[in-house]
């Protein structure tokens, strides 16, 4: 079966003075449609570099990554990223931000009323809708966040590309976050690629868990498939073996067979 | 409407009168009375103390001109400018309504007489010196700020083109307006010839001075800003596939927004200052030319009429600057970002 998003054999190196530094090195993953990928990995073990390299951020050096037959060189609204630190305009309110992204993907191909029930559709989506007017200065760190996949999932992508979407909250907020994400994938199946460093967060929404070996050159290691069944409610979970049988098999990966020498 | 008053008040950066107002809508007045004493008090404190000094150490020096003048000789100088102007400007209608009493006659003898309408050539008044002033200063600043925010954005934008940029900047940015004048001077007098020109050469030479010595910090400032625009903003931008005029009008430039006023306040401050010295030596007609004449002049009330016009100076920087300050805070997206 010819799979919906091919990363085929990506190397990166990135020049420095003492000659190329090679981040990544032989990096092959295939993934299908709708499906949710969590890459994950020890801090600089070019986890974000695989995503960048995705959302075309960067250049491959050798290999490349094949999207729906098509070969992707540059970035795109096709290839929606979330950034870690929510990444909104500050000038601009939560609406407005998401506008922006709209208006630009979507000029000539929905009226006017089309691109404004969309933009409030999406904010909906994230239970924005009461604070749509404010700017992201007057948001809280979750809610910022929120936005953010609002703006990305309303560029309609054929894959969403997360990196470490809620690293930057605290733990109660992320749960909220993770069980709304949730909720949205159930709804829109979307392909997924999210970049974490939390194991249960990998867990509990992934599909699959890509875990990366150290740098440099740092490559896949293993390919953890999470088959368990949806929807999956963080309660029963905790307690399910199956789910601790995953996150065991994450930490010993991270801690035992790739555990960082030095910190 | 209460909060209305404070919040524009807060803007424009007049938070004196805050308690003021709060005052007068009774707003328990004790502790209003308190912030007012806090806030007006103090500065209102060290002003006469500063008025105390100057009249005690005025009266210690003896100049050519006779004693240097206390803040009293300054205050009738004052009123005295104020009185010239109007006097001035009674003579100018008198002058208009003669001239227009004896057109009417003429046409009276001969419906078709060849009138003529004279201009009224009376010398500038105080006032209309300071008008010279604030116009050239705005005139400057204004093509400073044309030619300096465009050049910012692009090599903000390219490093190469700012490593090209950035030693001619540093080598221009200090040159004293003195050092310019002559050769702008020059440069004018032979490129700016017209037999009936729009703009006076020297009111000319001063603007363009003025322009040469504010355009380096609202480049710098702009370029800085433009180039510190957190990547991830750029990086959205990427993903939207926004083309290069998209990128900068609607991420680059509002992002660098507080930078670029930050350097437009500091270049509006630099050019008031050059412009007094640019209009002495131009003689353009505004206060740098007021000055000079006074210096001149050498009367008795001289040095009188020369601090007027320092404390004008001053007092119009400090206004400037307010202005600057209020569109600052105005077109800052951070709203709680302290800025003074």
């Amino acid at each position: 079966m010819e799979k919906y998003l091919n990363i085929d054999h990506v190397s990166i190196d990135f020049p420095t003075p003492n000659g190329p530094f090679r981040a990544l090195d032989d990096v092959s993953l295939k993934i299908n449609k709708g499906e949710f990928v969590s890459i994950i990995g020890h801090s600089g073990c070019g986890k974000s570099t695989v995503m960048n390299i995705v959302g075309g951020l960067y250049q491959a050096t050798q290999g490349g990554v094949i999207l729906e037959g098509k070969e992707v060189n540059e970035p795109g609204p096709d290839r929606a990223i979330v950034f870690q630190n929510h990444s909104l305009f500050p000038w601009l309110t939560a609406y407005e931000n998401v506008e922006l992204a709209v208006k630009s993907i979507f000029k000539g191909k929905k009226s006017a009323a089309e691109m404004k029930d969309w933009i409030n559709h999406n904010i909906e989506l994230v239970h924005m809708s009461h604070a749509k007017d404010k700017l992201p200065a007057e948001l809280s760190g979750g809610m910022k966040q929120r936005i953010g996949i609002a703006r990305a999932l309303a560029m309609e992508p054929k894959v969403l590309l997360m990196d470490e979407p809620f690293g930057a909250l605290d733990a109660l907020t992320r749960a909220h976050l993770q069980d709304s994400l949730m909720e949205i994938q159930a709804d829109l199946n979307n392909t997924v690629i999210m970049i974490t460093h939390d194991v249960d967060e990998a867990v509990l929404l992934s599909d699959k868990i890509v875990m990366m070996t150290n740098g440099p050159a740092a490559t896949i290691g293993e390919v953890l498939e999470v088959d368990l069944p949806r929807p999956r409610q963080r309660l029963e979970l905790s307690d399910d073996p199956k789910y601790n049988h995953f996150r065991s098999e994450v930490i010993h990966f991270l801690h035992e067979r790739h555990a960082r020498k030095v910190a | 409407m209460k909060d209305k008053i404070i919040q524009f008040l807060e803007l424009t950066g007049f938070t004196w009168f805050v308690p003021l107002v709060k005052l007068a809508t009774g707003d328990s007045p004790k502790r209003q009375l308190q912030e007012l004493a806090k806030m007006v008090g103090i500065p209102l404190l060290a002003i006469v103390i500063f008025l105390g000094l100057w009249h005690v150490g005025a009266a210690k020096v003896v100049t050519s001109l006779g004693q240097v003048p206390g803040p009293v000789q300054v205050y009738e100088q004052a009123t005295i400018l104020v009185d010239e102007h109007y006097q001035e400007r009674a003579k100018e209608a008198q002058f208009h309504e003669r001239q227009e009493i004896r057109n009417a006659k003429k046409l009276e003898k001969n419906p078709d007489a060849v009138i003529k309408v004279r201009a009224y050539t009376g010398k500038e008044t105080y006032f209309d010196q300071i008008l010279t002033s604030l116009w050239t200063v705005f005139v400057g600043f204004f093509i400073a700020s044309l030619i300096a925010i465009p050049i910012g954005i692009i090599s903000g934008l390219s490093n190469t083109l700012y490593s090209a940029l950035n030693p001619l900047i540093q080598i221009f940015k200090p040159i004293s307006p003195l050092a310019w004048l002559p050769i702008v001077t020059m440069v004018v007098s032979a490129v700016y010839v017209s037999k009936d020109p729009l703009f006076a050469k020297a009111f000319v030479t001063s603007a363009i001075t003025v322009t040469l010595c504010s355009l380096w910090p609202t480049l710098i400032n702009t370029a800085v800003g433009v180039s510190s625009i957190d990547r991830d903003l750029i990086n959205v931008g990427r993903v939207l596939r926004l083309n290069y005029l998209t990128t900068v009008f609607k991420i680059v430039i509002p992002s660098s927004i507080p930078m670029i006023f930050t350097g437009l306040r500091i270049s509006l401050g630099i050019g008031w200052m050059v412009l007094i010295a640019a209009e002495m030596l131009a003689q353009n007609p505004g206060l740098g030319k007021f000055v000079w004449d006074e210096f001149q002049n050498g009367s008795s009330s001289s040095l009188g009429r020369i601090m007027v016009a320092v404390l004008t100076i001053g007092i119009l920087g400090f206004m400037l600057d307010r202005i600057m300050l209020t569109m600052q805070k105005f077109f800052s997206y951070d709203k709680n970002a302290v800025i003074r």
